[in-house]
């Protein structure tokens, strides 16, 4: 045995074994946090010189780009993305380590004890398995390239270093998320990436509108925690523990199906879910996180961090599995989220809202997927996503970086985002055009890139499980609907963008430029994610048709056998309780055939949505107008929703503050206090009364008082 | 004899508490602090006759506690005058509060 393989072996509390050792697991973890500490230290220093700078008078321009780069801003361009690049690699490691054995056990690495506290003990434990794995991969792959993007992204920031201490911030807690191997574990991590998200939406937290951004996301999220939390003080009070694997080996004995126990932890961890996932009522954050910068919303907004709620419900499969209401509540936010946030995102303007819109929809189908017991599917969706929304995102911080650039260079302050002033950027921005259309196509579902693949099964599955609930039709019409909003919206967004004539203006137009090399090359890879990322679980029924090209196509199944050691028991209890999925959809045919359907149908759309959107004229933002009335301006101002909360919610918590603060607080408890101060001094005064200071005053009384004793005496 | 000889102590040591309460001349006061002891000594001396020898003893020993006190209470008073060139104990109120 190895050096190594005798440390790890020591410092294994259980080890399932079985001929997987994970190499490394607490490098993986701790790579990213010292990342953080380098960055952060050289974030600190360049803060106190750029402090210097702007007492000595000088004026912080756009960085320093022409007079040599100091080490605060070049360091972090390699430590940023080295340790990303060196956790990728270890994480791949393990994951082809872990390809080559059939592991039913997950792996458990202890390292310390945290809390030791009466009946409750926590470890400090890392928990290695195909659910975590496959977030690892996700996490660190997808980050390693947008972190690389932000390098030409964020490279005339002053906060450079900042931004990548934040960053790898990030990733660390992210993977303390995925690789926690208790609810504790999780939720430091769930709470870290919370903090994140909250100081990078607000990165540029000079500008008043974004740092509230960053405060309403941290504080809708506080309401899903209070769920989460919640639901680990409930599985502690009947289990006695907060380890997965004990609680989840012991759950079918513990709870009853159906039971209110395992119904009330199921909505409470959905709670916890749909306010880090963006659902459907808490999900009012997601969009207004766009204030961040671009890759950060591509990193934690549309890749990893609001994926946490999907990988909740996937990870505590077996919870929901006993508790069919708390399933069907997760599938019926899931459907209901997507279609509302699609019809959102039919009428925005800004390209970051339509895509913020789009993870919401997007992040509804997973939870439609995890609600329905299809955990596979939606972890499927997860990464296919991870891969196509971030480059979407990606694509679209270019665009957004050139035209702040030809915006900057001849001071026009027109909105660098509203798609409205943009148009026909195809000829100045080929690949970020190419690579865009690749994702576009792939969320919208046309074969054979990823979105097909993944979110055709979600919807296969929906409509399968049918035979548990009328409820289910109902969802897998809305998914389908969903489905084709999503084309046409993404065709919306790239019409409008990249093709028709340019809207920018004479004076600009020589200004729009391609990205940078660091910043197209990650395009580049995503893109070829987002045809490829697909082909990991196609059904076999698929593989052997013409979408399979006959067998061609690499893998059959092969997502949902990776991950079944981990959703077996989940499956064995829905297979006992709920039965089977159906052969075909409720409006009959099989695989092949709604395969067939949904691209045929996705292509349309995005073809004759293409046609609508490009024979519609566009103006620039200034020269038009918002939507005067009807459905268009319902949409265009989201529902009304944001209105609503700040009406029915918001105002009232106000009021209801305020009142608590003016008469509660300052009258009630302030006056309280006060008049017992006030009391006492008047007893105070009143006592000094006789203390005159006068010897003769005192010898008088000392008389009176020997005077009435002696009567006392007498009578 | 026993009752008359109280009553006029008593008398006395009226007088001399309604002296220092109400003077305000400090050689009065003091006057009639030294009435009082006396005042005292005359209960003593009237009392012996039926209790025993130590009231007497008692009555020397307060006469020369009082003598002695007449001394340094005298010079305290001497010792003021000089400095406000008053007695009234009106105006001595340097350490009031």
């Amino acid at each position: 045995m190895t050096g190594i393989g005798l440390l790890t072996t020591g410092l294994a509390a259980q080890d399932a074994g079985a001929g997987f050792d994970p190499l490394l697991p607490g490098l993986i973890l701790l790579l990213p946090f010292l990342g953080f500490v380098a960055n952060g230290i050289l974030a600190l220093i360049s803060g106190v010189r750029g402090a210097d700078r702007v007492r000595a008078g000088e004026t912080e321009g756009h960085g320093d780009s022409a007079a040599g780069r100091p080490l605060t801003q070049s360091l972090p361009t390699w430590i940023g993305p080295g340790v990303m690049l060196v956790a990728f690699v270890l994480t791949l490691v393990n994951f082809v380590a872990l390809l080559g054995v059939e592991l039913t056990e997950p792996v458990i690495r202890s390292y310390w004890t945290w809390m030791a506290t009466g009946t409750l003990t926590v470890e400090a434990a890392l928990q290695l398995d195909q659910l975590s794995l496959i977030m690892m991969m996700v996490v660190t792959g997808v980050g390693f390239l947008i972190h690389v993007f932000s390098v030409g992204y964020m490279k005339e920031d002053p906060g450079y270093a900042r931004y990548f201490a934040y960053l790898n911030l990030f990733v660390f807690f992210m993977l303390t998320l995925v690789m926690g191997a208790n609810f504790p574990m999780m939720f430091v991590g769930w709470e870290g990436v919370g903090l994140c998200s909250y100081l990078l939406i607000g990165f540029w937290f000079q500008d008043r509108e974004k740092a509230d951004a960053g405060k309403k996301a941290f504080i809708v999220n506080r309401i899903g925690d209070f769920g989460l939390l919640m639901a680990m003080f409930m599985l502690f009070a009947l289990f006695g523990t907060l380890d997965y694997v004990a609680i989840f080996e012991a759950a079918p004995e513990v709870l009853a199906y159906g039971g209110f126990a395992a119904t009330a932890i199921a909505l409470f961890l959905l709670l916890g879910a749909i306010g880090k996932s963006a659902q459907v009522p808490l999900y009012v954050w997601l969009p207004d996180a766009m204030a961040g910068p671009t890759p950060v919303s591509a990193l934690i907004h549309a890749a990893t961090m609001v994926t946490a709620g999907v990988y909740l419900v996937a990870r505590a499969s077996v919870l929901f599995a006993l508790a069919p209401v708390g399933a069907a509540a997760v599938a019926t936010v899931g459907a209901v989220t997507a279609l509302f946030a699609a019809t959102i995102a039919l009428q925005q303007y800004d390209i970051k809202k339509v895509l913020a819109y789009s993870t919401v929809s997007q992040l509804g189908f997973m939870f439609m997927a995890v609600g329905v017991g299809a955990y596979a599917a939606g972890v499927f969706h997860l990464m296919t996503h991870a891969f196509f929304k971030a480059l979407l995102f990606l694509g679209a911080g270019a665009v957004i970086h050139s035209m702040h650039h030809a915006l900057h260079a001849t001071h026009k302050d027109w909105d660098a985002q509203d798609m409205r002033n943009m148009g026909g950027l195809r000829r100045f921005m080929p690949v970020t055009w190419l690579t865009m259309w690749v994702a576009t196509l792939a969320i919208a579902g046309v074969w054979p890139f990823a979105g097909f693949f993944s979110k055709d099964e979600i919807i296969w599955f929906v409509g399968t499980s049918a035979p548990a609930g009328a409820l289910y039709v109902v969802l897998w019409a809305m998914a389908i609907a969903t489905a084709l909003l999503t084309a046409f919206y993404m065709t919306r967004l790239m019409v409008m963008t990249f093709h028709g004539s340019n809207r920018t203006g004479e004076g600009e137009r020589p200004h729009l430029h391609e990205a940078p090399l660091s910043m197209t090359v990650p395009l580049g890879i995503l893109a070829v994610l987002s045809v490829v990322g697909g082909w990991v679980n196609v059904p076999g029924s698929i593989r052997e048709s013409v979408f399979g090209g006959f067998g061609l196509l690499p893998m059959s199944d092969w997502l949902d056998r990776w991950m079944e050691p981990v959703t077996a028991s989940a499956q064995a209890i829905r297979l006992e309780e709920v039965g089977a999925y159906a052969a075909t959809a409720p409006v009959g045919g099989g695989h092949v055939v709604w395969g067939a359907v949904a691209t045929g149908l996705a292509l349309a759309v995005v073809l004759v949505g293409a046609r609508l959107v490009g024979s519609r004229e566009i103006r620039p933002a200034t020269e038009s107008e918002a939507p005067e009335a009807g459905v268009r301006k319902l949409l265009y101002n989201k529902w009304y929703v944001d209105e609503f909360y700040d009406r029915f919610i918001v105002r009232p918590l106000v009021g209801l503050s305020r009142f608590c603060w003016r008469w509660i607080d300052q009258v009630l408890i302030d006056g309280t206090v006060n008049a017992v101060g006030t009391v006492s001094r008047g007893f105070g005064w009143f006592g000094s009364l006789f203390q005159t200071g006068q010897i003769n005053t005192y010898a008088f009384i000392v008389t009176l008082g020997a005077l009435a004793l002696l009567g006392v005496l007498i009578f | 004899m026993l009752a008359e000889a109280l009553v006029l102590s008593a008398i006395l040591f009226v007088i001399g508490t309604a002296g220092v309460l109400i003077r305000r001349n400090a050689i009065i006061m003091f006057l009639c602090v030294e009435l009082q002891l006396n005042a005292v000594n005359l209960s003593f001396v009237a009392l012996s006759q039926y209790i025993g020898i130590e009231g007497q003893v008692f009555v020397f020993f307060i006469m020369t506690v009082a003598a002695a006190e007449a001394a340094v209470g005298l010079a305290i008073i001497i010792s003021i005058f000089r400095h406000y060139e008053t007695v009234n104990v009106d105006n001595f109120n340097l350490l009031k509060w």
